[in-house]
Protein backbone atom coordinates (compact mmCIF):
# COMPACT_ATOMS: atom_id res chain seq x y z
CA UNK A 1 0.00 0.00 0.00
CA UNK A 2 2.77 2.44 0.98
CA UNK A 3 4.64 1.55 -2.19
CA UNK A 4 1.65 2.31 -4.37
CA UNK A 5 0.93 5.55 -2.53
CA UNK A 6 4.49 6.73 -3.01
CA UNK A 7 4.19 6.05 -6.74
CA UNK A 8 0.86 7.88 -7.00
CA UNK A 9 2.06 10.87 -5.00
CA UNK A 10 5.13 11.46 -7.12
CA UNK A 11 3.20 11.07 -10.36
CA UNK A 12 0.41 13.40 -9.22
CA UNK A 13 2.74 16.02 -7.75
CA UNK A 14 4.86 16.05 -10.92
CA UNK A 15 1.78 16.66 -13.07
CA UNK A 16 0.36 19.33 -10.76
CA UNK A 17 3.59 21.28 -10.48
CA UNK A 18 4.62 21.13 -14.15
CA UNK A 19 1.01 21.94 -15.03
CA UNK A 20 1.11 25.02 -12.86
CA UNK A 21 4.53 26.08 -14.10
CA UNK A 22 3.43 25.72 -17.73
CA UNK A 23 0.28 27.71 -17.01
CA UNK A 24 2.52 30.63 -16.07
CA UNK A 25 2.95 31.09 -19.84
CA UNK A 26 -0.76 31.61 -20.42
CA UNK A 27 -1.19 34.91 -22.20
CA UNK A 28 2.57 35.31 -22.60
CA UNK A 29 3.25 32.55 -25.15
CA UNK A 30 5.22 33.23 -28.34
CA UNK A 31 2.24 33.08 -30.74
CA UNK A 32 -1.50 32.76 -30.17
CA UNK A 33 -1.78 29.16 -31.33
CA UNK A 34 1.12 28.06 -29.16
CA UNK A 35 -0.26 30.00 -26.20
CA UNK A 36 -3.48 28.02 -26.55
CA UNK A 37 -1.68 24.70 -27.01
CA UNK A 38 0.67 25.13 -24.05
CA UNK A 39 -2.12 26.33 -21.76
CA UNK A 40 -4.36 23.49 -22.82
CA UNK A 41 -1.64 20.96 -22.04
CA UNK A 42 -1.12 22.61 -18.66
CA UNK A 43 -4.79 21.99 -17.93
CA UNK A 44 -4.45 18.37 -19.07
CA UNK A 45 -1.64 17.82 -16.60
CA UNK A 46 -3.53 19.34 -13.69
CA UNK A 47 -6.48 17.12 -14.63
CA UNK A 48 -4.22 14.07 -14.57
CA UNK A 49 -2.96 15.12 -11.14
CA UNK A 50 -6.56 15.39 -9.94
CA UNK A 51 -7.37 11.86 -11.18
CA UNK A 52 -4.39 10.51 -9.24
CA UNK A 53 -5.27 12.50 -6.09
CA UNK A 54 -8.79 11.09 -6.33
CA UNK A 55 -7.37 7.60 -6.40
CA UNK A 56 -5.21 8.43 -3.37
CA UNK A 57 -8.32 9.71 -1.63
CA UNK A 58 -10.02 6.32 -2.12
CA UNK A 59 -7.00 4.82 -0.38
CA UNK A 60 -7.56 6.90 2.75
CA UNK A 61 -5.62 10.05 1.89
CA UNK A 62 -7.15 13.54 2.13
CA UNK A 63 -9.49 15.18 -0.41
CA UNK A 64 -7.87 16.03 -3.78
CA UNK A 65 -8.09 19.79 -3.16
CA UNK A 66 -6.43 19.42 0.22
CA UNK A 67 -3.67 17.28 -1.30
CA UNK A 68 -3.14 19.79 -4.08
CA UNK A 69 -3.35 23.01 -2.13
CA UNK A 70 -2.63 22.45 1.54
CA UNK A 71 0.77 20.77 1.59
CA UNK A 72 4.11 22.53 2.08
CA UNK A 73 7.15 22.00 -0.09
CA UNK A 74 8.65 19.34 2.16
CA UNK A 75 5.44 17.31 1.87
CA UNK A 76 5.58 17.31 -1.94
CA UNK A 77 7.05 14.42 -3.94
CA UNK A 78 7.74 16.17 -7.24
CA UNK A 79 11.15 16.08 -8.89
CA UNK A 80 13.28 19.22 -9.20
CA UNK A 81 12.78 19.37 -12.98
CA UNK A 82 9.12 20.36 -12.69
CA UNK A 83 9.49 22.90 -9.87
CA UNK A 84 12.21 25.23 -11.13
CA UNK A 85 11.01 28.51 -12.68
CA UNK A 86 9.92 28.71 -16.32
CA UNK A 87 13.05 30.59 -17.40
CA UNK A 88 12.82 31.27 -21.16
CA UNK A 89 10.55 29.52 -23.64
CA UNK A 90 13.32 27.21 -24.86
CA UNK A 91 13.76 25.94 -21.31
CA UNK A 92 10.03 25.43 -20.75
CA UNK A 93 9.65 23.60 -24.07
CA UNK A 94 12.63 21.38 -23.33
CA UNK A 95 11.39 20.59 -19.83
CA UNK A 96 7.98 19.72 -21.18
CA UNK A 97 9.52 17.54 -23.90
CA UNK A 98 11.71 15.60 -21.46
CA UNK A 99 9.04 15.19 -18.79
CA UNK A 100 6.16 14.32 -21.11
CA UNK A 101 8.20 11.57 -22.74
CA UNK A 102 8.89 10.05 -19.32
CA UNK A 103 5.22 10.35 -18.36
CA UNK A 104 4.00 8.72 -21.57
CA UNK A 105 6.29 5.74 -21.09
CA UNK A 106 5.31 5.53 -17.42
CA UNK A 107 1.61 5.57 -18.31
CA UNK A 108 2.15 2.97 -21.02
CA UNK A 109 3.93 0.71 -18.55
CA UNK A 110 1.10 1.22 -16.05
CA UNK A 111 -1.64 0.17 -18.49
CA UNK A 112 -0.56 -3.36 -17.57
CA UNK A 113 -0.46 -2.75 -13.82
CA UNK A 114 -2.13 -5.20 -11.47
CA UNK A 115 -3.60 -2.14 -9.74
CA UNK A 116 -6.72 -1.84 -11.88
CA UNK A 117 -7.74 1.73 -10.96
CA UNK A 118 -4.24 2.92 -11.81
CA UNK A 119 -4.22 0.97 -15.08
CA UNK A 120 -7.54 2.62 -15.94
CA UNK A 121 -6.14 6.10 -15.30
CA UNK A 122 -3.12 5.24 -17.44
CA UNK A 123 -5.35 4.09 -20.31
CA UNK A 124 -7.64 7.08 -20.00
CA UNK A 125 -4.94 9.77 -20.07
CA UNK A 126 -2.37 8.15 -22.33
CA UNK A 127 -3.84 9.89 -25.39
CA UNK A 128 -3.49 13.34 -23.85
CA UNK A 129 0.17 12.79 -23.09
CA UNK A 130 0.69 11.40 -26.57
CA UNK A 131 -0.12 14.85 -27.88
CA UNK A 132 2.19 16.48 -25.31
CA UNK A 133 4.98 14.28 -26.64
CA UNK A 134 4.15 15.07 -30.26
CA UNK A 135 4.09 18.77 -29.42
CA UNK A 136 7.47 18.57 -27.68
CA UNK A 137 9.19 16.49 -30.33
CA UNK A 138 7.90 18.66 -33.19
CA UNK A 139 9.03 21.88 -31.52
CA UNK A 140 12.40 20.35 -30.69
CA UNK A 141 13.04 19.40 -34.32
CA UNK A 142 11.81 22.77 -35.51
CA UNK A 143 13.96 24.91 -33.23
CA UNK A 144 16.95 22.58 -33.23
CA UNK A 145 17.18 22.85 -37.00
CA UNK A 146 15.82 26.33 -37.76
CA UNK A 147 18.93 28.47 -37.36
CA UNK A 148 22.05 28.85 -35.26
CA UNK A 149 20.39 31.08 -32.69
CA UNK A 150 17.45 28.75 -32.07
CA UNK A 151 19.73 25.70 -32.02
CA UNK A 152 21.95 27.35 -29.44
CA UNK A 153 19.00 28.26 -27.22
CA UNK A 154 17.69 24.70 -27.34
CA UNK A 155 21.14 23.30 -26.67
CA UNK A 156 21.45 25.54 -23.62
CA UNK A 157 18.01 24.47 -22.47
CA UNK A 158 18.95 20.82 -22.83
CA UNK A 159 22.14 21.35 -20.82
CA UNK A 160 20.14 23.18 -18.15
CA UNK A 161 17.43 20.52 -17.95
CA UNK A 162 19.45 17.37 -18.23
CA UNK A 163 20.50 16.57 -14.68
CA UNK A 164 17.15 17.79 -13.41
CA UNK A 165 15.45 15.43 -15.85
CA UNK A 166 17.55 12.50 -14.66
CA UNK A 167 16.10 13.28 -11.23
CA UNK A 168 12.69 12.10 -12.46
CA UNK A 169 13.97 8.56 -12.02
CA UNK A 170 15.08 8.80 -8.40
CA UNK A 171 14.58 5.26 -7.08
CA UNK A 172 12.04 4.86 -4.33
CA UNK A 173 12.56 2.59 -1.30
CA UNK A 174 9.79 0.42 -2.75
CA UNK A 175 11.16 -0.47 -6.18
CA UNK A 176 11.35 -4.22 -5.52
CA UNK A 177 7.90 -4.28 -3.86
CA UNK A 178 6.33 -2.58 -6.86
CA UNK A 179 7.98 -5.07 -9.20
CA UNK A 180 7.19 -8.13 -7.13
CA UNK A 181 3.55 -7.17 -6.86
CA UNK A 182 3.34 -6.35 -10.60
CA UNK A 183 2.28 -2.80 -9.92
CA UNK A 184 5.10 -1.05 -11.78
CA UNK A 185 8.35 -2.14 -13.44
CA UNK A 186 10.32 0.57 -11.68
CA UNK A 187 12.27 3.75 -12.29
CA UNK A 188 15.35 2.11 -13.81
CA UNK A 189 13.34 0.34 -16.51
CA UNK A 190 11.51 3.60 -17.15
CA UNK A 191 14.74 5.56 -17.45
CA UNK A 192 16.25 3.06 -19.90
CA UNK A 193 13.21 3.23 -22.17
CA UNK A 194 13.12 7.00 -21.90
CA UNK A 195 16.76 7.32 -22.97
CA UNK A 196 16.12 4.96 -25.85
CA UNK A 197 13.13 7.01 -26.99
CA UNK A 198 14.43 10.56 -26.66
CA UNK A 199 18.03 10.06 -27.86
CA UNK A 200 17.15 9.71 -31.57
CA UNK A 201 14.75 12.67 -31.40
CA UNK A 202 17.43 14.83 -29.79
CA UNK A 203 19.78 13.71 -32.58
CA UNK A 204 17.26 14.63 -35.27
CA UNK A 205 16.96 18.04 -33.66
CA UNK A 206 20.73 18.49 -34.14
CA UNK A 207 21.22 18.66 -30.37
CA UNK A 208 23.74 16.84 -28.22
CA UNK A 209 23.27 15.21 -24.83
CA UNK A 210 25.79 16.34 -22.21
CA UNK A 211 28.78 13.96 -21.94
CA UNK A 212 28.05 10.92 -19.80
CA UNK A 213 30.59 11.79 -17.10
CA UNK A 214 28.65 15.00 -16.40
CA UNK A 215 25.41 13.17 -15.64
CA UNK A 216 24.61 13.88 -12.00
CA UNK A 217 20.90 13.31 -11.37
CA UNK A 218 19.20 15.94 -9.20
CA UNK A 219 17.72 13.65 -6.56
CA UNK A 220 15.89 14.64 -3.40
CA UNK A 221 12.53 15.76 -4.71
CA UNK A 222 10.85 12.41 -4.11
CA UNK A 223 11.71 12.58 -0.41
CA UNK A 224 10.68 16.20 0.09
CA UNK A 225 14.09 17.81 -0.37
CA UNK A 226 13.33 20.51 -2.89
CA UNK A 227 14.96 23.51 -4.51
CA UNK A 228 14.27 26.94 -3.06
CA UNK A 229 11.84 27.57 -5.91
CA UNK A 230 9.04 25.23 -4.87
CA UNK A 231 7.69 26.93 -1.73
CA UNK A 232 7.24 30.39 -3.32
CA UNK A 233 5.50 28.72 -6.24
CA UNK A 234 3.16 26.84 -3.89
CA UNK A 235 2.45 30.07 -1.99
CA UNK A 236 1.42 31.79 -5.20
CA UNK A 237 -0.56 28.81 -6.51
CA UNK A 238 -2.57 28.40 -3.30
CA UNK A 239 -2.99 32.07 -2.43
CA UNK A 240 -6.65 32.30 -3.48
CA UNK A 241 -7.60 28.83 -2.23
CA UNK A 242 -6.21 29.56 1.21
CA UNK A 243 -8.31 32.72 1.65
CA UNK A 244 -11.21 30.35 2.27
CA UNK A 245 -10.45 26.64 1.90
CA UNK A 246 -14.09 25.76 2.56
CA UNK A 247 -15.43 27.87 -0.33
CA UNK A 248 -17.43 26.03 -3.00
CA UNK A 249 -16.08 26.66 -6.52
CA UNK B 1 8.63 50.32 -14.97
CA UNK B 2 5.13 50.01 -13.53
CA UNK B 3 4.45 46.99 -11.38
CA UNK B 4 1.80 44.71 -12.82
CA UNK B 5 -0.81 43.06 -10.64
CA UNK B 6 0.15 39.85 -12.46
CA UNK B 7 3.20 38.33 -10.72
CA UNK B 8 4.10 36.49 -13.93
CA UNK B 9 4.53 39.77 -15.76
CA UNK B 10 6.70 41.20 -12.98
CA UNK B 11 8.97 38.19 -13.30
CA UNK B 12 9.45 38.67 -17.02
CA UNK B 13 12.89 39.70 -18.18
CA UNK B 14 12.44 42.60 -20.56
CA UNK B 15 16.12 43.39 -20.82
CA UNK B 16 16.62 41.08 -23.82
CA UNK B 17 16.97 42.92 -27.08
CA UNK B 18 13.64 43.23 -28.85
CA UNK B 19 13.32 41.39 -32.12
CA UNK B 20 11.61 43.50 -34.76
CA UNK B 21 9.69 41.36 -37.20
CA UNK B 22 9.81 42.27 -40.86
CA UNK B 23 6.67 41.93 -42.92
CA UNK B 24 7.41 38.44 -44.24
CA UNK B 25 9.03 37.08 -41.06
CA UNK B 26 5.78 35.65 -39.77
CA UNK B 27 5.03 32.01 -40.36
CA UNK B 28 2.71 31.28 -43.25
CA UNK B 29 -0.89 30.25 -42.69
CA UNK B 30 -2.51 26.84 -43.01
CA UNK B 31 -6.18 26.17 -43.54
CA UNK B 32 -7.55 23.73 -40.98
CA UNK B 33 -10.22 21.13 -41.77
CA UNK B 34 -11.79 19.42 -38.82
CA UNK B 35 -13.64 16.10 -38.84
CA UNK B 36 -15.86 15.47 -35.86
CA UNK B 37 -16.46 11.76 -36.34
CA UNK B 38 -15.11 9.18 -38.73
CA UNK B 39 -17.12 9.11 -41.93
CA UNK B 40 -18.30 12.71 -41.60
CA UNK B 41 -17.03 15.53 -43.80
CA UNK B 42 -13.94 17.50 -42.88
CA UNK B 43 -15.14 21.04 -42.34
CA UNK B 44 -13.11 24.19 -42.73
CA UNK B 45 -12.73 25.77 -39.29
CA UNK B 46 -10.06 28.46 -39.64
CA UNK B 47 -6.34 29.00 -39.96
CA UNK B 48 -3.18 28.52 -37.92
CA UNK B 49 0.33 29.92 -38.34
CA UNK B 50 3.12 27.37 -38.70
CA UNK B 51 6.49 26.96 -40.43
CA UNK B 52 5.83 23.41 -41.71
CA UNK B 53 3.10 20.76 -41.96
CA UNK B 54 4.03 18.98 -38.71
CA UNK B 55 3.91 22.19 -36.72
CA UNK B 56 0.64 23.13 -38.41
CA UNK B 57 -0.94 19.89 -37.19
CA UNK B 58 0.39 20.46 -33.67
CA UNK B 59 -1.12 23.97 -33.62
CA UNK B 60 -4.39 22.92 -35.25
CA UNK B 61 -5.02 20.16 -32.72
CA UNK B 62 -5.29 22.47 -29.72
CA UNK B 63 -6.62 25.53 -31.54
CA UNK B 64 -9.56 23.70 -33.10
CA UNK B 65 -9.70 20.24 -31.57
CA UNK B 66 -9.52 20.83 -27.85
CA UNK B 67 -13.28 20.89 -27.30
CA UNK B 68 -15.88 18.28 -28.22
CA UNK B 69 -15.19 15.40 -30.56
CA UNK B 70 -12.38 15.22 -33.07
CA UNK B 71 -11.74 12.22 -35.31
CA UNK B 72 -9.20 13.75 -37.63
CA UNK B 73 -7.65 17.03 -38.80
CA UNK B 74 -6.32 18.12 -42.19
CA UNK B 75 -4.07 21.11 -42.76
CA UNK B 76 -3.54 22.66 -46.18
CA UNK B 77 -1.12 25.45 -46.96
CA UNK B 78 -3.20 28.57 -47.63
CA UNK B 79 -1.06 29.38 -50.65
CA UNK B 80 -2.09 26.03 -52.18
CA UNK B 81 -5.75 26.96 -52.18
CA UNK B 82 -7.07 28.17 -55.52
CA UNK B 83 -9.27 31.13 -54.81
CA UNK B 84 -12.23 32.39 -56.82
CA UNK B 85 -12.90 36.07 -57.30
CA UNK B 86 -15.72 38.06 -55.70
CA UNK B 87 -15.84 40.21 -58.83
CA UNK B 88 -17.41 37.29 -60.62
CA UNK B 89 -19.97 36.87 -57.85
CA UNK B 90 -22.87 37.54 -60.24
CA UNK B 91 -21.91 34.30 -61.98
CA UNK B 92 -23.24 32.38 -58.97
CA UNK B 93 -26.59 34.09 -58.51
CA UNK B 94 -29.58 32.15 -59.73
CA UNK B 95 -32.71 33.82 -60.98
CA UNK B 96 -35.92 33.21 -59.03
CA UNK B 97 -37.43 31.47 -62.06
CA UNK B 98 -35.08 28.56 -61.61
CA UNK B 99 -36.72 27.56 -58.34
CA UNK B 100 -37.07 24.03 -59.78
CA UNK B 101 -33.35 23.68 -59.22
CA UNK B 102 -33.63 24.28 -55.48
CA UNK B 103 -33.53 20.95 -53.75
CA UNK B 104 -35.31 22.16 -50.64
CA UNK B 105 -37.03 18.86 -49.99
CA UNK B 106 -33.84 16.86 -49.82
CA UNK B 107 -32.87 18.09 -46.37
CA UNK B 108 -36.09 16.77 -44.94
CA UNK B 109 -35.58 13.45 -46.73
CA UNK B 110 -32.21 13.17 -45.06
CA UNK B 111 -33.83 13.61 -41.66
CA UNK B 112 -36.60 11.13 -42.51
CA UNK B 113 -34.10 8.54 -43.66
CA UNK B 114 -32.01 9.06 -40.53
CA UNK B 115 -35.09 8.60 -38.39
CA UNK B 116 -36.07 5.42 -40.29
CA UNK B 117 -32.58 4.03 -39.87
CA UNK B 118 -32.56 4.78 -36.16
CA UNK B 119 -35.98 3.13 -35.78
CA UNK B 120 -34.84 0.04 -37.68
CA UNK B 121 -31.95 -0.53 -35.21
Amino acid sequence: MQALKELLYKMADDQLIIGHRNSEWTGLGPILEEDIAFSSMAQDKIGQAQALYKLLHTMGEQEPDVLGFMRNAEQMHCCHLVEVPISNYAFSLMRNFLHSHAELIRFEMLTGSICQPLANIAKKYRGEIKYHVMHGSTWLKQLGNANEDSNQKMQQALAGCWNLALGIFEPSPYETDLQKENIFEGETALKDRWLETISPIIGKASLKLPPHNEWTPAFGGRTGNHTLHLQPMLDEMTEVYKIDPSAEW
Amino acid sequence: MNKSIDPRVNRMDFTEEKVILQELDNWETWEVFHQRRRGEQHEHVGIVHAPNPDMALVMAKETFGRRGHTANIWVVKTSNVVVGSYEDGDMYTTTPEKIYREAGGYKVMEKINKHRKAKAK
